[in-house]
C-alpha cells in the first residue's frame, strides 16, 4: 500500500512539472488561439541560455535576468514575425507554423550554444524526506511549490490587472474587445512575453532535474496530453491535467508495464488523453463551442 | 387534400439553459413557399438546423413526407430529400463551381472506392450521368460561364447561386433557404427571387425561406410564419400576417 | 470567415481553371519526358545516385502522396506517418517470411492493406475530434506502434534489437537485389500508385474528401458521407504509406528497426507536403526532392567550404533551422507550396508559347 502511495505521490509531483509547461501553452492559446508547439523548444532555449551564461561565470540572478530578456524578446519576435502575418488563417496552419518555429529555435540554439549535456544546479538538495511515512523528493516538492506560486501569480495577473481583464475579453470575443479599444497586437506581445517567462521557469526546473540537453524539447510531447485532458483554455485544467497524467503515467508504468512486459511511458499518457477526448472533446475544463451555420 | 410536406409539433430547443425555440408548431404544405420571418435571434436559423439535423431538438416531433422523427442526422435528412442553403457562405471554397455542384450528388453515388480508383464498373457511367445533371442545373441557374472557376474567386451574389445549385442538384422535395438574398442589391435580389420562384413552379420543390426584406417575402411566399424569441406570433397568408397586430408589434413595426 | 471551417486545411490546388490547354499539354509532355528520364537513369547513374538519392526520393514521394491524400485532400492532419510506415514494413516482412509462396507485389500490397486497416482504427477518433486534437490522437498511434514493434519480438521474428532485414527481393524468379533492380521496383510502384491516386482524387471519392476538408458541416448537410469519407481517407492514406514503409525498409535501407519510423519521420513527411504543396499530386515529388536533396547539398557545400572541418552535428542543426524557416516561409507566403510556384511559372511559360 505504501508503495502505491509513494508511486502516486511521485507521479503527482512529476505531473506538476508537466503542468508547468502546459501553463505556457494555455496562456498563448487563450489569448490568440495559437497552439504553440514551440513551447518545448523555448524551454530548451531558456535552459541552454541560462546554463551557458552561468558557465561563463555570471551571477545567478544576472544570468536569470539576461535569460529572461532573451526569452521575452524571442516570444515577442515569434508573435511579430511569424504569427502576425498568419492572422485569420486556420488554427492548424498556425500549429504547423509553430512547428517550424520550434525547429528553428532548436537548430539555432544548438548552433550557438552547443548540443552537449550541461549540469544545472539550482542549489536545491535532492535527498528524499519522509512525510507521513511516504518518501518524497525534496526537489519535486520545490518544483511543485514553484509551479503553484506561478499559477497563483498568473491567476492574479489574469483576474485582477487591467491587462489580464483585457486578455480575457479578447478570449471571449475578439471583435467586441477590438471595438472598445483594446489593442490586440500589444496584448498578444505581452502574452508571448509572459510565455517566454514561463518557459524560463520551466526550463530551469526541468534543466535542473534532467540536465540541460536536447531531450528537454520532448517535454512538449508530455504537455500535450495534459492540455487535452485539462482543456486548452484553463489554468486549473493544466494543473489537474498534469496531476492526472503524472499519476496515471507512474501508476501505469508500475502496474500496466509489468503486465505488458515493458515500459509504457512513451504512449500511456496519449492513449489516456485520446480516451478523454472521445468522452469530453473539449477537455475537463474547456467549453465545447456551438456550431453555427 | 394532400398531407403537408413538413409538420412541426411542439419543437423546443435551448442552448445552455436559454430557450431558442419554445414549443413551436406549424405546417408547410406541399408545393408552397413558406417564409420564416422574425427579428435577429428569433430562432429562425436554429429551426432550419433542427429540420436537417445539425441541432437536436430537446422535445417535440417533426414529420417530413409522412416520416416522423425527433432527431435526425444531417446525412439522413439529405437522403430523405431535404436540401439546404446557408446564411453564411458554406461553399467548398477551394473547388470549382462544377465540383461544388457535383458534391451535391455524392449521396446518389453508388460506385465504390475501388471502382473510383480504377475507373471500372459504375464509375464512368455515373460520372457521365452526374455531369449531365450538373450541367442542367448550372444552365438553369445561369452559371454556365462560371462553371470551371474556383468559387472563392466569384462575386458574392454568384456564390449564393452556386449554393442554391448545390442544394438543388440532388432533387430535394423540400428546400431550406437561409437568407438567400442577404447582402444583395435590388437587381440581384430580383434575379434570385426569379430563380426561387422558378424552382418552386418548374421543379415543384416546396421551399422554406428565411428573409428579412418584407417586399421580397410578401411578393414571393404563399405562407408566412413569424417568430419572436423562439415563439410563433403569426402564421397565415402574407395578407393575414401583415394585418396581425402582434406581428406588427414584434417585427414589422420595428425598424430594421 | 464563419466559425465552422476554421479547421480546414489551407493549401490546395484548384481542380479546374479557365482554358489552359497549352499548359496541360506542357504538363503531360513534361510528365512523359520525366518518366522516360527516370526509366533511362540507371543507364547513366552510378550506384551512389540510385542508393542515396533516387530510391529515397521516390519512396519519400510515395509517403508524401499517402499523407497528402489524408491531410491535403481530406483535411485530416496526422503525425502518425512513421507509425503507418512501420506497420507496412513489419507486415510485409512477416508476409514474405511466413508466406514465401506469395509473389512480391502481392505481399507488398497486402502489407499496405494491413497498414490501411490499422489506419481505419487510428482514424476513428476523427469522427469526433478535429484539428490539432486529431493531431494529438495520431501521436498516440505513432507512439503506440513504435512501442509495439520494439516490445514484441514476434513482429521481427525475434531478431536482436527488433530489427528486420530485407529477404531476397525477386519477382517471378527475377532478382531485384541490385540497386537497379530495387530502383525499378520502387519506380514501378510509385507510377502505379500515382496513377490510381490521381484517378481517385478526381472521382466522387476525392470530391467527398475535399468537401470534408473545405467545410465539413455543410458537407454533412448536403448528404456527403462525412464519417465514411474520413475513414476511407485514413484507409487509402495508410495503405499508400504502408507500401512506402515496406519499400523504405527493403528497397532503400535493407535493415530497419522501429526507430527508423519515429516521430521525426512523421515530421519529415509533413514538411515535405507543406513545402511541396498540400492538395496537389505533383507537390509530393517536389517536396520529397527538396527534403532529400537539401541535406545532401548542405553536406557537400559544408564539406567543400570548410574542408570537412565543420562538425556534422552542426550541419544537422543548420539543416533543422533551415527547414523550420522554410516551413514558416511557405505557410506565410505560399501555403500551396512549390507546386503552386511552379504552376504559376508554367502558366507564364504557356502564355508565352501560346502567343
Amino acid at each position: 500500500m505504501s508503495f502505491f502511495v509513494e508511486t502516486l505521490v511521485g507521479g503527482l509531483l512529476a505531473g506538476v512539472m508537466y503542468s508547468l509547461v502546459a501553463i505556457g501553452f494555455v496562456l498563448v492559446f487563450k489569448a490568440s488561439g495559437v497552439f504553440n508547439f514551440a513551447q518545448g523548444s523555448m524551454v530548451l532555449c531558456a535552459a541552454l541560455t541560462f546554463v551557458t551564461l552561468r558557465d561563463k561565470g555570471l551571477d545567478f540572478w544576472l544570468a536569470a535576468l539576461i535569460t529572461l530578456s532573451v526569452m521575452v524578446v524571442l516570444g515577442i519576435a515569434v508573435e511579430r514575425v511569424v504569427l502576425r502575418p498568419l492572422v485569420n488563417r486556420p488554427q492548424i496552419t498556425l500549429f504547423m507554423a509553430t512547428l517550424g518555429v520550434s525547429f528553428m529555435i532548436e537548430g539555432v540554439a544548438q548552433i550557438a550554444m552547443g548540443a552537449s549535456v550541461h549540469e544545472l544546479d539550482l542549489g536545491i538538495v535532492d535527498t528524499p524526506i519522509e512525510i507521513g511515512g511516504v518518501q518524497v523528493s525534496q526537489f519535486d516538492l520545490a518544483a511543485a511549490g514553484t509551479a503553484g506560486i506561478l499559477v497563483i501569480a498568473l491567476s492574479i495577473f489574469f483576474n485582477k490587472t487591467r491587462i489580464g481583464i483585457a486578455l480575457r475579453a479578447i478570449a471571449d470575443d475578439p471583435q467586441a474587445a477590438l471595438s472598445i479599444g483594446i489593442r490586440l497586437q500589444t496584448l498578444w506581445q505581452i502574452v508571448w512575453g509572459v510565455a517566454g517567462f514561463v518557459s524560463l521557469v520551466a526550463g530551469l526546473l526541468w534543466g535542473a532535474r534532467q540536465g540541460v540537453q536536447f531531450a528537454l524539447t520532448l517535454v512538449v510531447l508530455k504537455a500535450l496530453p495534459v492540455l487535452i485532458i485539462g482543456g486548452f483554455t484553463s489554468m486549473a485544467g493544466a494543473i489537474v491535467g498534469g496531476l492526472i497524467v503524472g499519476a496515471g503515467d507512474s501508476l501505469a508504468e508500475i502496474y500496466l508495464g509489468s503486465l505488458l512486459g515493458g515500459s509504457v511511458s512513451t504512449w500511456f499518457a496519449y492513449v489516456l488523453a485520446v480516451a478523454f477526448l472521445l468522452v469530453r472533446p473539449a477537455g475537463l475544463f474547456g467549453e465545447a463551442p456551438i456550431e453555427r451555420i | 387534400m394532400a398531407e403537408p410536406v413538413l409538420q412541426l409539433r411542439d419543437v423546443s430547443l435551448s442552448f445552455k439553459g436559454i430557450k431558442a425555440l419554445n414549443a413551436l408548431s406549424f405546417n408547410v404544405e406541399r408545393g408552397e413557399i413558406c417564409a420564416l420571418i422574425g427579428p435577429n435571434g428569433a430562432g429562425k436559423s436554429s429551426l432550419l438546423n433542427i429540420i436537417n439535423g445539425v441541432y437536436r431538438a430537446d422535445s417535440g416531433s417533426i414529420t417530413f413526407n409522412g416520416e416522423q422523427f425527433v432527431r435526425i442526422r444531417p446525412a439522413r435528412a439529405a437522403h430523405l430529400g431535404v436540401g439546404r442553403t446557408f446564411q453564411h457562405n458554406a461553399l467548398f471554397r477551394h473547388l470549382s463551381v462544377l465540383d461544388n455542384v457535383l458534391a451535391g450528388l455524392i449521396r446518389h453515388c453508388r460506385a465504390t472506392i475501388v471502382e473510383h480508383a480504377f475507373g471500372i464498373g459504375r464509375d464512368r457511367r455515373e460520372a457521365r450521368e452526374f455531369n449531365r445533371r450538373v450541367d442542367e442545373i448550372v444552365a438553369f441557374l445561369d452559371l454556365t460561364k462560371h462553371r470551371d472557376k474556383v468559387v472563392a474567386t466569384l462575386p458574392y451574389g454568384v456564390q449564393k447561386r452556386v449554393d442554391l445549385a448545390r442544394a438543388l442538384v440532388g432533387g430535394p422535395s423540400l428546400l431550406l433557404l437561409d437568407e438567400p438574398m442577404a447582402g444583395m442589391n435590388q437587381d440581384e435580389k430580383q434575379e434570385m427571387s426569379g430563380f426561387i420562384l422558378e424552382t418552386n413552379t418548374r421543379l415543384r420543390t416546396s421551399i422554406v425561406l428565411i428573409e428579412h426584406d418584407m417586399s421580397v417575402v410578401m411578393g414571393l411566399s404563399h405562407h408566412v410564419v413569424v417568430l419572436d424569441y423562439g415563439r410563433k406570433v403569426g402564421d397565415g397568408s402574407p395578407e393575414q400576417v401583415r394585418r396581425n397586430p402582434d406581428v406588427i408589434a414584434a417585427y414589422l413595426g420595428t425598424a430594421h | 470567415m464563419s466559425a465552422i471551417g476554421t479547421d480546414a486545411i489551407e493549401g490546395f490546388s484548384a481542380t479546374r481553371d479557365t482554358a489552359r490547354v497549352t499548359r496541360d499539354r506542357l504538363r503531360v509532355g513534361s510528365a512523359v519526358l520525366l518518366l522516360a528520364a527516370l526509366v533511362g537513369i540507371p543507364l547513366v547513374a552510378n550506384d551512389y545516385w540510385l542508393n542515396a538519392v533516387l530510391i529515397p526520393f521516390l519512396i519519400m514521394s510515395l509517403t508524401a502522396l499517402g499523407l497528402n491524400l489524408l491531410m491535403g485532400y481530406a483535411g485530416q492532419a496526422s503525425l502518425g506517418t512513421g507509425g503507418f510506415m512501420s506497420v507496412g514494413a513489419y507486415a510485409t516482412y512477416n508476409l514474405l517470411l511466413r508466406l514465401p509462396e506469395l509473389p512480391l507485389p502481392v505481399s507488398l500490397l497486402l502489407g499496405g492493406v494491413i497498414s490501411g486497416l490499422v489506419g481505419i482504427v487510428a482514424g476513428l477518433p476523427s469522427l469526433r475530434i478535429k484539428g490539432f486534437y486529431l493531431v494529438a490522437s495520431t501521436l498516440a498511434t505513432q507512439f503506440l506502434l513504435e512501442w509495439l514493434f520494439n516490445q514484441y519480438g514476434w513482429f521481427s521474428n525475434y531478431s536482436t534489437s527488433s530489427s528486420i532485414s530485407a529477404p531476397r527481393l525477386a519477382i517471378f524468379g527475377h532478382d531485384l537485389s541490385s540497386p537497379t533492380g530495387r530502383y525499378f521496383l520502387t519506380l514501378a510502384t510509385v507510377v502505379v500508385v500515382t496513377v490510381v491516386a490521381t484517378r481517385l482524387v478526381r472521382s466522387q471519392t476525392g470530391r467527398t474528401w475535399m468537401a470534408i476538408r473545405d467545410m465539413d458541416t455543410a458537407a454533412a448537410v448536403i448528404g456527403v458521407p462525412v464519417s465514411a469519407g474520413k475513414l476511407k481517407a485514413f484507409f487509402v492514406s495508410s495503405l499508400v504509406i504502408g507500401i512506402a514503409g515496406a519499400l523504405w525498409a527493403f528497397a532503400y535501407l535493407g535493415t530497419v528497426d522501429a526507430r527508423s519510423f519515429n516521430l521525426d519521420r512523421s515530421f519529415q513527411v509533413m514538411f515535405a507536403i507543406i513545402i511541396g504543396g498540400m492538395g496537389s499530386i505533383s507537390g509530393n515529388y517536389l517536396g520529397a526532392a527538396f527534403m532529400i536533396l537539401l541535406p545532401i547539398l548542405l553536406d557537400h557545400v559544408g564539406g567543400g567550404l570548410f574542408g570537412g572541418a565543420i562538425d556534422p552535428g552542426q550541419l544537422e542543426n543548420l539543416q533543422k533551422a533551415l527547414f523550420g524557416a522554410l516551413i514558416v516561409w511557405f505557410l506565410i507566403k505560399e501555403p500551396r507550396g512549390l507546386a503552386a510556384l511552379l504552376s504559376r511559372a508554367w502558366t507564364q511559360l504557356a502564355a508565352r508559347l501560346g502567343r
